[in-house]
C-alpha cells in the first residue's frame, strides 16, 4: 500500500467540495482532493493509504468525505490527529482512522503495512511506528464493516 | 463531585448522576435534527436496508435549507425525496423553506436547556447556546440514532473561554470567535466542550450567543455551551431550567480575556484560523460582500449591517441572504431590510446557498470577497482561486461601502 502524504488541517471542502454533494459517491469521488492534487482520484490505487498531519477532516459533517476516500480504495487513514466528527464518520463507514504520533515521519509514496489488531505500522525502511488503539466498541464496528453492517448484524 | 455544564447534560442523557471526562457512555437522544442534504436522501435507503423505522418520529425535526431554491434535476430530486419521506416516516416537525436549520430550530421552540440533541450538520453546536448538549454527526451515525434513539459519547473535558467586561460598539460575537480560532487553531477545541462564560457573554443576546456556539465547530470542539439564564428564558418566551457548571468544577483549560480590548477581527483565505485585527487588512480591495448563513445573517446580524449601511451605498456587489424567513420578515417590519436594500443589497433566499457552496451563485475565478459566514476553506464557496475574508456583519458592511476591508467602528450610527 502506497502512502499519499498530505499536510495539516486538510478540510472536508478540500476532500470533497460542496458543489458536488448533489451527486452520488461515484461522481463525488472523482473530485476528491482535487484542489490540492487534481490527479489524486485517477492515480490512487486500491489499498493505498492517506497520511496526514494534524486535524485531518476539519469542517463539515458530510460523510461523503471519508466515503469518497473509501470509494477510491483507500484502505486506512493515518494522521497525527483527526477532526472529531470526521473520525466518527470514517469509523462508521468501516474505514480505519489511525491516530499516529509519528505520522509526519512517513514519506509520500513509501510502502506501508498496517497491523490493525497490533496497532502498528511497518514503514518501507523497516521502522515500526505505533498508533493509538481504536476503542474496543468501535473496533468491533469497524470489523463488521461499519455501523450499518453492525446494526444489520445486531438486528438479525 | 463538582460537574461542568457539559458533564451535567451528558449525565442526564446517560441516566447517571455524574460522569467523568474520558469515559465512554451511551446517551438517550431527545432531539435529532436533519436537513435535505444529509437527511432523507441518505437515511431512507439505509433504513430500508435494515427494515427499520424511526424510533420516535416526534423527536425528529427535519428542515430544507441546502438545496433550496432548486435549480436542476439533482436538487429537485433531493427536495422531492425529503418531502415524500416526511409523509412516509410520519415526521410532524417539518420546516420547508423556512430558513437555515440552526436558526429555525430554536426560533420554533424546539430547543430547551437540559436537552441532549444531535444534528446532521457540523454547525449543530449552535444549540449549545440554549444550554443543550448538541453536536453534529454524519448520515450513517444519524441512521444509528434514528434506529436506536441512542448514541455513544466520550464524556468531554471542558475548556472555559471567559470574557470579562463587555464588547465595544462595532465588535461582536463573530469577532470573538475569529479571535479564538486564530489564537487556538482549528483544533484548539480538541473535540471537547467549549464553554463561553463571563460578564460579556451574559450581556449577549441569544442570537449572538448562537454565533459563538455555532463556530465551536471551527474551533474543533464537539460542542459549544453557554449556561441558561433570563436571556434564554426571554428568547424562548417561557420559564426555563437554569443549567450551569458548578463553581470550581475541574476544567481542561480556563482562558480569560478582556472583551473591551477586542478589536474587529478578519480571517484571511483559506482558513478561519488566519485571523488578525481588521487594520492589518486595509489594503485588500474587494469585488463582493456577502452577508449570509446561520452564523452571519440572523436578525441580529442584519441589524449590525444596517447600523453601518444606513444612508450609505455599497460600492461593491452586496448580497444578503437572511438566515430565516421569520428573521427576514422581522427585519422588513422594523425597517432594517429597507436600509440594506437602499444601500444596494441584492436579497437572496433564506437558505445556506453560497456559504456551503450550494446553488447557482458560486464565486467565480479570482473573486475577492468578504463575508460574514463561518468558513473560508479553499474552493468552499466556489472557484478554488477565489479569495474569501471572514468578518463580522459590521465589518462586511463597512468594507462594502469602502470597497476595501475597513474598520466599522468609525462608521457606526
Amino acid at each position: 500500500m502506497r502512502a499519499w502524504v498530505l499536510g495539516d488541517n486538510v478540510d472536508t471542502d478540500v476532500i470533497v467540495p460542496g458543489r458536488y454533494m448533489k451527486f452520488g459517491i461515484e461522481e463525488i469521488a472523482k473530485h476528491c482532493l482535487e484542489a490540492i492534487n487534481p490527479e489524486f482520484s485517477t492515480l490512487v490505487e486500491h489499498g493505498d493509504v492517506v497520511v496526514a498531519g494534524r486535524n485531518f477532516g476539519a469542517g463539515s459533517s458530510r460523510e461523503q468525505a471519508p466515503a469518497a476516500l473509501k470509494h477510491l480504495g483507500i484502505a486506512a487513514l493515518i494522521a497525527e490527529s483527526f477532526a472529531g466528527l470526521f473520525y466518527r464518520n470514517a469509523l462508521n463507514l468501516g474505514l480505519p482512522a489511525l491516530v499516529c504520533p509519528a505520522a509526519k515521519r512517513i514519506q509520500d509514496g513509501e510502502a506501508l503495512s498496517i497491523d490493525l489488531e497490533g496497532a502498528s505500522i511497518r514503514r518501507q525502511n523497516g521502522e515500526v511506528v505505533s498508533f493509538e488503539r481504536i476503542p474496543a466498541h468501535l473496533m468491533e464496528m469497524v470489523r463488521d464493516g461499519g455501523l450499518l453492517a453492525h446494526l444489520e448484524k445486531r438486528r438479525k | 463531585m463538582k460537574q461542568t455544564l457539559a458533564q451535567k447534560l451528558v449525565a442526564r442523557a446517560a441516566g447517571r448522576s455524574t460522569v467523568t471526562p474520558g469515559e465512554i457512555v451511551t446517551c438517550k437522544v431527545d432531539l435529532a435534527m436533519m436537513h435535505d442534504s444529509s437527511g432523507p436522501r441518505r437515511i431512507k435507503p439505509m433504513l430500508e436496508r435494515l427494515g427499520a423505522k424511526v424510533w420516535d418520529p416526534s423527536k425528529v425535526v427535519l428542515l430544507t435549507d441546502h438545496y433550496l431554491p432548486t435549480y436542476d434535476d439533482e436538487s429537485r430530486k433531493i427536495i422531492r425525496i425529503t418531502r415524500e419521506w416526511v409523509r412516509e416516516a410520519g415526521i410532524v416537525n417539518f420546516y420547508d423553506a423556512q430558513g437555515i436549520c440552526h436558526v429555525v430550530l430554536p426560533e420554533r421552540g424546539h430547543l430547551r436547556p437540559g436537552m441532549f440533541a444531535v444534528g446532521g450538520d457540523s454547525h449543530s453546536p449552535t444549540g449549545g447556546a440554549f444550554a443543550a448538549y448538541m453536536f453534529g454527526i454524519g448520515a450513517t451515525e444519524m441512521l444509528g440514532v434514528l434506529v436506536t434513539g441512542e448514541i455513544w459519547l466520550k464524556v468531554p473535558h471542558t475548556i472555559a473561554m471567559e470574557f470579562d467586561g463587555g464588547f465595544a460598539p462595532g465588535v461582536s460575537a463573530k469577532d470573538a470567535m475569529l479571535f479564538l480560532i486564530g489564537r487556538f487553531g482549528l483544533d484548539g477545541g480538541q473535540y471537547q466542550a467549549v464553554e463561553y462564560r463571563g460578564e460579556a457573554i451574559r450581556k449577549l443576546a441569544m442570537q449572538e450567543r448562537m454565533t459563538l456556539c455555532n463556530m465551536a465547530a471551527e474551533l474543533g470542539a464537539q460542542t459549544g455551551l453557554i449556561a441558561s439564564d433570563e436571556v434564554t428564558a426571554e428568547f424562548l418566551k417561557s420559564k426555563v431550567e437554569f443549567w450551569a457548571s458548578d463553581d470550581d468544577a475541574p476544567l481542561l483549560a480556563h482562558h480569560r480575556f478582556r472583551a473591551d480590548e477586542l478589536a474587529p477581527q478578519v480571517a484571511a483565505p483559506h482558513s478561519p484560523a488566519n485571523t488578525r485585527p481588521v487594520d492589518e487588512f486595509s489594503q485588500i480591495r474587494l469585488s463582493l460582500a456577502y452577508i449570509g448563513a446561520c452564523t452571519g445573517a440572523k436578525l441580529a446580524d442584519l441589524r449590525m449591517a444596517a447600523q453601518v449601511l444606513r444612508g450609505r451605498k455599497s460600492t461593491v456587489k452586496l448580497l444578503v441572504a437572511p438566515a430565516s424567513l421569520r428573521d427576514q420578515q422581522a427585519a422588513e417590519h422594523e425597517g432594517t431590510l429597507k436600509i440594506l436594500v437602499d444601500a444596494g443589497a441584492e436579497l437572496l433566499p433564506n437558505a445556506c446557498g453560497i456559504c456551503a457552496g450550494y446553488g447557482e451563485r458560486l464565486l467565480p475565478e479570482n473573486m475577492v470577497a468578504i463575508s460574514s459566514v463561518a468558513r473560508n476553506f479553499k474552493g468552499r464557496m466556489g472557484a478554488a482561486s477565489s479569495q474569501v475574508y471572514l468578518a463580522s456583519p459590521y465589518t462586511v458592511a463597512a468594507s462594502a461601502v469602502a470597497g476595501r476591508i475597513c474598520d466599522p467602528r468609525g462608521m457606526l450610527q
